[in-house]
Parts: C-alpha cells; sequence; structure tokens
C-alpha cells in the first residue's frame, strides 16, 4: 500500500489545540501502516506559529491557508479551502482531531469533496488489505470495528486521549503556502464568546469529589450524595445529563464541555463512564465507580468499583466513614 | 415558521445490551428503543420557536416500522405530520447516506428552518444534520445551545458550544440546518390529549424510489460495521464483593489504608 495521509491541525489564536499533536502521532502511524507519506495542513490567519509547532514533526510538508476569512472559524471558509486543496490533490486519507470544531465541519466537507468519514476512531489495526478502525458507540457501552469500502478520500477523526501526543515523531518539515480560494468566505457572523456557567464555580482545585449521573434518579434524590460529599469534605459534581435536567447547576458539569479535574479521589455514582465525561475526569488520582451495572464502562477506568444501587452504597459508605472515625 | 425536525429511535441507554449471534450488531428483540435525547431537545425547540413566532413543525425519520413509536410520540409533543423514511433499502447507512435520503424528503417541501439533534446515541456520526445542510446548500451549525430567530425570520443568533464551558455566538442566514445539543431547554412530556391526538396525525411512508434515490443504506454508504464488541477493560476496577455494608466498609479501608487519600 501506499498513497498519501493529510492531517488538518486545528489551532486557536496562533497555537495548536492540544488534540492537534494527538492527531499528529495518528497520522503518523496511519501512514507508518500504509506506506504512505503525511503532511500536515493549518488555517487561520497569522498562524506563523502554529505552522512552525507543526514543521518540527516527521512529515514531509505543512501546507498553512493564512487568510483573513479563516480569522475565525466559520465552516463557509474552511470548507471552501479544504475542499479547493483536496479536489487538487485527492489524498487517501485524511486525519483530523475529533473536536467540537472539527466534527461542526467535518461531514459537510466529506459530503461536499464525496468522501467517507469515520468520526471518533480509537485505534486501528490491519486486517488483511485494508485497515478496521475501533469506534465507541452507544455511550461507550460498546466497540465497533469499521471498515471502508470503495474508492476514494476518507476522513477519520481521532477522539482525544486515543493517540498520545508525546508518541508523535519529530522532525523538520518544509512549510508552504495553501491558496485559499475566493469562495472561502465566512458563513457565520461572529458575535462573541461567553463562559456557559456564569460566575463559575472552580472544581479544578478540589481534593475530593462525589459525582453523580442520570442513574441518580431526580433533583430530589440528592440526600445521600449531599451526606456523602459533607462527610468527606467534598464538592458535588456530575454528568452532563443531571445538569441538562436541571437537578444541578452547569457548573457542577464534569467533561468534555464542563470542567476537567483531576482530584486526590473521584467518586462517580451513577455515572455509565461515556468519553465525553471521562475526558473530564480520567486524571483523577483514584476513582471510585458505583453503579448497578456490571457492565458500565466506567469500571474500566475505575480502581475500585462497587455493583449496586447508589442509594443504598452511597448511605453505607457515608456510615463506614463516620463508624471509622468513630 | 416551517420547521423540519430528524428525529432517529435508537435503543434506551438504561436497556442491559447483548450481543447478536452474527455479532454484527446488538441483538434487538425485547430491547426498548427511545426517542433519541438530543433529538427531544431539538423537537422541543422547533415547537417552542412556532408557539412564539407561529408555524408548524414536521417531523423526519428514517428508520424500520418500530421508527413509528418515535414519530407518534413526537406528534403527541406537537408536531403536525411526520415522514417516515420506511424501506428495507434504507438500513445501514451512515450520516452520509441518511443524511442525503433525509435531505431529499425535506426537499419535497418548503422549510425555513431544519433542526436535528447533536449525536445519536447508538451510532453517533455526529455528521447527518451537516450533511443534509449541504445538499440542501443551507448553512448549518453543530452543538446548538441557543436559537433566537431574528429580521423577520431572515436570519438566526446561534448560541454554540466550544470545549470547556465556553459558547460562541453568531449569526447566520436562514434558512439553515441547526443541530441541537442536549440541555438547551427543558423538553415538554406528551399529555394525554396530546397522545389521543397523535392517532389522528399522518405519518407518510416514502421509499428510496420515491426520494428519486438510486442508492441508499449499505448500499449509499463506504463505510461497513464490521463487529460490534464489548471494549476491553483498560486494567479495571477491582470490584468489592459482598452485602452492602461489607463493601462500604471494605472500600473505606482501602481508601484509607491502600489509596490513603482520605484520613
Ligand atoms: C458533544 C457532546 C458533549 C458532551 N459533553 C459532556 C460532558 O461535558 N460531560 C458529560 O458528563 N457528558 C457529556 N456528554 C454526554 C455523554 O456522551 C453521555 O451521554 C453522558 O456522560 C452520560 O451521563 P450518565 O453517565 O450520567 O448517564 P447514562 O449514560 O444514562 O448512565 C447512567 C448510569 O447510571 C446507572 N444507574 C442507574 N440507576 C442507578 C442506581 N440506582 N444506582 C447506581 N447506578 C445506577 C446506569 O447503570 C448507567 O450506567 C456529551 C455528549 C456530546 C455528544
Ligand atoms: N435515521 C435517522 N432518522 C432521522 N434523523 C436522524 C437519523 N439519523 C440521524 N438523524 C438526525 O441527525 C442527528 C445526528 O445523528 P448522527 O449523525 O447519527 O450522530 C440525530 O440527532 C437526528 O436528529
Amino acid at each position: 500500500m501506499s498513497g498519501r495521509v493529510w492531517i488538518v491541525l486545528q489551532q486557536r489564536e496562533g497555537q495548536l489545540h492540544r488534540m492537534s499533536r494527538e492527531a499528529i502521532a495518528a497520522g503518523q502511524r496511519l501512514a507508518a501502516e500504509l506506506g504512505a507519506s503525511a503532511e500536515a495542513v493549518v488555517l487561520g490567519a497569522g498562524i506563523g506559529s502554529a505552522a512552525q509547532a507543526a514543521a518540527g514533526h516527521a512529515l514531509t510538508r505543512v501546507r498553512v491557508a493564512d487568510a483573513e476569512a479563516l480569522s475565525h472559524y466559520t465552516p463557509g471558509a474552511y470548507v471552501e479551502t479544504l475542499a479547493a486543496a483536496m479536489a487538487a490533490e485527492s489524498p487517501d486519507w485524511v486525519v483530523f482531531p475529533h473536536t467540537y470544531q472539527t466534527v461542526d465541519y467535518l461531514a459537510r466537507l466529506a459530503q461536499r469533496v464525496g468522501a467517507t468519514v469515520i468520526p471518533e476512531a480509537t485505534g486501528f489495526v490491519r486486517d488483511g488489505d485494508g485497515l478496521l478502525f475501533r469506534r465507541p458507540i452507544l455511550g461507550g457501552k460498546l466497540e465497533a470495528k469499521v471498515r471502508v469500502k470503495g474508492e476514494g478520500t476518507a476522513f477519520v477523526s481521532v477522539q482525544s486521549g486515543a493517540f498520545q501526543a508525546d508518541s508523535a515523531t519529530t522532525g523538520s518539515a518544509p512549510i508552504e503556502a495553501l491558496p485559499v480560494p475566493a469562495a472561502a468566505v465566512p458563513d457565520r457572523e461572529i458575535l462573541g464568546v461567553e463562559t456557559v456557567a456564569g460566575e463559575k464555580l472552580d472544581l479544578t482545585k478540589v481534593d475530593v469529589i462525589v459525582a453523580v449521573g442520570r442513574g441518580v434518579g431526580g433533583a430530589d434524590k440528592m440526600a445521600p450524595v449531599e451526606e456523602l460529599a459533607k462527610t468527606l469534605g467534598a464538592e458535588i459534581a456530575a454528568s452532563r445529563p443531571v445538569i441538562d435536567n436541571g437537578w444541578l447547576p452547569r457548573d457542577r458539569q464534569i467533561g468534555s464541555s464542563g470542567q476537567t479535574v483531576t482530584p486526590r479521589l473521584y467518586i462517580a455514582a451513577g455515572i455509565s463512564g461515556a468519553i465525553q465525561h471521562t475526558v473530564g475526569m480520567k486524571g483523577s488520582q483514584v476513582i471510585v465507580a458505583i453503579n448497578k451495572d456490571p457492565g458500565a464502562p466506567i469500571f474500566n477506568i475505575a480502581r475500585y468499583g462497587i455493583v449496586g444501587d447508589l442509594h443504598e452504597v452511597l448511605p453505607a459508605i457515608t456510615k463506614a466513614i463516620r463508624e471509622g472515625r468513630g | 415558521m416551517r420547521i423540519a425536525v430528524c428525529v432517529k429511535q435508537v435503543p434506551d441507554t438504561e436497556a442491559r445490551l447483548r450481543l447478536a449471534r452474527d455479532g454484527k450488531w446488538i441483538e434487538e428483540e425485547d430491547l426498548p428503543f427511545v426517542l433519541n435525547e438530543s433529538d427531544e431537545y431539538a423537537l422541543e425547540e422547533a415547537l417552542a420557536i412556532t408557539e412564539k413566532l407561529g408555524g408548524e413543525v414536521v417531523v423526519f425519520s428514517l428508520g424500520p416500522e418500530r421508527a413509528k413509536e418515535a414519530l407518534r410520540k413526537a406528534l403527541a409533543l406537537g408536531a403536525v405530520r411526520a415522514v417516515h423514511l420506511n424501506d428495507n433499502a434504507f438500513a445501514g447507512g451512515d450520516a452520509l447516506a441518511n443524511g442525503r435520503a433525509l435531505a431529499a424528503a425535506i426537499r419535497r417541501e418548503e422549510f425555513d428552518l431544519v433542526l436535528t439533534g447533536s449525536q445519536s446515541d447508538d451510532l453517533g456520526w455526529g455528521g447527518t444534520g451537516s450533511v443534509v445542510a449541504g445538499e440542501l446548500g443551507w448553512p448549518h451549525a453543530w452543538l446548538v445551545m441557543g436559537i433566537e430567530i431574528e429580521d423577520g425570520g431572515g436570519s438566526a443568533r446561534v448560541t454554540r458550544e466550544m470545549e470547556s464551558g465556553m459558547n460562541e455566538i453568531f449569526r447566520l442566514k436562514l434558512p439553515a440546518v441547526l443541530q441541537v445539543q442536549a440541555g438547551i431547554n427543558h423538553p415538554r412530556y406528551p399529555s394525554l390529549k396530546g397522545i389521543m391526538a397523535a392517532k389522528k396525525k399522518p405519518i407518510d411512508d416514502l421509499s428510496p424510489t420515491d426520494l428519486g434515490l438510486s442508492a441508499a443504506g449499505s448500499a449509499a454508504s463506504r463505510i461497513e460495521l464490521v463487529s460490534v464488541a464489548f471494549p476491553e477493560s483498560g486494567g479495571g476496577a477491582e470490584i468489592l464483593q459482598g452485602d452492602t455494608d461489607v463493601v462500604a466498609k471494605l472500600l473505606v479501608e482501602k481508601l484509607t489504608k491502600e489509596a490513603r487519600v482520605i484520613a
């Protein structure tokens, strides 16, 4: 096999996104597996420093689309710029970091250029002549293996943490300009940014967190959680559905759209362990999972697990702590 | 405003899953199915907009016969009509195949706005709405956490979620496709009156031929689902065994003496 692998990097204000390096690592691995070459593309305005950072890797080249129309990300300008580049060179594989920005335009770009998409890949293995990609489905309860059929470009977006940023091979790549077509015009009038939670509660410096998920069952069922948190001197946090349902305020959300925490102890009760939650807490020193489903993926990253109803288990833990203190 | 909402029927996330014998999918017998979570928020948003500004909501779903339950629920909540892309040939499609088929159905009528969920809770392509937008040639946005219709329906002020607790706010031209994220509103529950009324509301079935599509479903997709499996545990937790009081004591002992994270 041979061919060409592109890696589309994400930057903000000239800094590469954390997951861009993970995408470089993934793209390099894919290219090595295929006997292909890997090159990177980065879009923006005045992004020389991002290009430099990318050029410090073993890549055949780094191409930079630098234009005022790309100063703020918009799907209109990004899709047209990348579509023109792809029409000219038809890469075989294009690797993207699976970020909220990428997903916003990825399928649209695929639709535009006639590519296919494997979103949220967590790895790949060789399968005869081709490759099998792994991706989580059904909230991470299962993992699917998928394969690309037919001819044409295939996009792969790689999930956070699936490839290690520091496993990317360093090197020195030439930087070239990528032309930005006249059709690349923003299709959004940017008005600004806001913090979601307003006055934000900072959970990043908290030592002990008791987090609850949908399994808690309602805003009126929070008492055992509050009791345990009080006993431990802990803060209460939650998965997204708890917040979406209005059972707790938004500033207590942990995960890709919420806070990223690394406490000494994180107790996850009634949380299934979807990737969008675990990216925000898997760096905790000790994770305890309490879930009535023994197959819940949260048990894969926890150090200690208890299979049971949190409404029985949490009060029992509170009691055991109090008794232990005599 | 006339608003189209795409809704998908998916397995209940609470359900215990079993693998199908061929290892290619899950066993669907006795599996409870529900309306996809973010789609409930999309539907609520559409209903709220039409209640405020006038207009109506039409729901679209691609799926097997059982998807009618999801459409009936949407009708009970207030949609006036439903369109069901219901044919074996639609099975096994990815975001590109399904997005193209849904766009072909939506294009048969005039709409000012299309709302979808942000992600399906089963296959989670996260892109079906973007493909619909591309097919229609309309602007789109993913992870929408706020919609304000402006300019007499000519544009919308959209709030979009970014990573780590930030939102981005921008204006885009209508018609557009907005992919609504869970948490944007508080979805209503169906009323008994709504459920009764839904029984009389029309659901039109469409096939690929009706839509002028030469291929659909797996035949129109370049992604093939080869197998599904329970994920390998990354080391995995030490599962504490015993009665509730026993495991609770054991955990506290481990946290104090072994992990030393509580005093
Ligand atoms: C773009 C995007 C961004 C997202 N951002 C975030 C984010 O920032 N944070 C986040 O958390 N999620 C986020 N999500 C949602 C995420 O994908 C999952 O849907 C969510 O994390 C699931 O929350 P949960 O575990 O509480 O609920 P579920 O997945 O429904 O799990 C509930 C769990 O509780 C268990 N349970 C039920 N009853 C009991 C009981 N009595 N005792 C013990 N256990 C019980 C069940 O077995 C189940 O495992 C995002 C999703 C998308 C698409
Ligand atoms: N089969 C389908 N029928 C109707 N709408 C769908 C279907 N598949 C996806 N959608 C819509 O597209 C959104 C994103 O789904 P997905 O691209 O599968 O993650 C969903 O929330 C639905 O609103």
